[in-house]
């Protein structure tokens, strides 16, 4: 099976067509995956910037990137969730749409990048790692999660 | 001079045409209108969920709040420009949008929620600083802003549909009024 005729298939499925059909549900959809941006972005930003020692500097990072961690991971499955209907009700338009890519791509690497990289130095003992990880961590973290944002709102102009 | 006519007046100014029509600049700024959400919205949501005592309960309030708050300026400010500007590049029916006005009245009620709150409980943070849940009235602030926020994102997202337009005419009378669309009477 190709991407193409997996993405014809998503077009022809019951839940994408009564998305697809309804006045409101898309609106209202594309409302929440909105919210759980603003939390996932809040929560990954405050470790990120914490990261970069620009926010909370008293606080260790582990003990932020903690106390974060269920909002981060809760929004984060509110967005994958509410994104995957989204997705259901126009796979085609999104299959020739170049921001799609690129905001799925930074997705991709956001989410890898996380689980590898920046985990490991969020959690680990501040002093066995050196500072300029962090910030490298969290640049890279910062810049693919913009380039979600960016790319997703700009589905919105495309096609 | 009515708003209505004012925004006549700013349709029709040069760069509110030039920035209708950009290919570029009016989804630049759009989608910076959405990417400070994470900025200013998150940490908001963080600093409601700390006043809930749902997150960051190890974190003294005061701390959490003085060090987003700088933050939470900038995006504030990136979020407020980059409104008006959208404003500007449409104005008329956006002033006449359902979802614009309902979102203003959200705005200026979260924008009476923080005054209240710091006023109030907020004056006797030292108190409850490190309590992992703060007392009650420091929670309903949280709570209130917590659900305004929520309320500005949704009806901010529906100004983007043309349900209610002045232009799609029937409509209710009560849509009609909160809109404020001039219809000739039948």
């Amino acid at each position: 099976m190709t991407l193409l005729s997996f993405f014809e298939w998503c077009e022809t499925t019951l839940l994408g067509q009564t998305i697809r059909d309804s006045l409101w549900l898309f609106p209202v959809i594309e409302a929440i995956h909105l919210v759980a941006f603003a939390v996932l972005g809040g929560t990954t930003l405050l470790v990120d910037l914490r990261l970069l020692g620009l926010a909370l500097r008293p606080e260790p990072v582990a003990r932020l990137a903690e106390d974060a961690s269920p909002w981060q991971w809760g929004s984060l499955a509110v967005a994958i969730a509410s994104g995957t209907l989204l997705f259901l009700s126009e796979p085609m338009k999104l299959y020739y749409s170049e921001p799609f890519w690129v905001k799925i791509t930074c997705l991709g690497l956001a989410i890898l990048f996380n689980f590898t990289v920046r985990r490991r130095v969020t959690l680990a003992d501040e002093k066995s790692v050196r500072p300029v990880w962090g910030r490298l961590a969290a640049f890279v973290s910062i810049a693919l999660w913009s380039g979600v944002a960016w790319g997703g709102r700009w589905i919105g102009f495309s096609g | 001079m009515s708003l209505l006519a004012f925004c006549r007046w700013l349709s029709e100014t040069r760069w509110s045409v030039a920035l209708h029509e950009s290919l570029w600049v009016y989804p630049l700024v759009e989608s910076t209108h959405v990417w400070s959400l994470a900025l200013f919205v998150g940490f908001a949501v963080l600093l409601d969920l700390r006043l809930l005592g749902l997150s960051l309960r190890r974190v003294p309030a005061s701390e959490v709040a003085r060090r987003l708050l700088p933050w939470m300026i900038a995006g504030f400010v990136l979020m407020v420009v980059t409104g008006l500007l959208l404003f500007y590049a449409i104005p008329v029916r956006t002033y006449q949008s359902v979802f614009f006005r309902l979102k203003v009245i959200f705005l200026a009620l979260a924008g009476v929620n923080v005054f209240l709150f710091h006023s109030g409980v907020w004056r006797r943070v030292a108190e409850w600083d490190r309590d992992p849940v703060p007392p009650k009235s420091a929670r309903l602030a949280g709570a209130l802003s917590l659900m305004l926020w929520i309320g500005i994102i949704f009806a901010g997202r529906m100004i983007a549909y043309n349900w209610f337009d002045c232009d799609r005419q029937p409509q209710p009378a009560i849509v009609n009024w909160a809109a404020g669309c001039a219809v000739e009477p039948l």
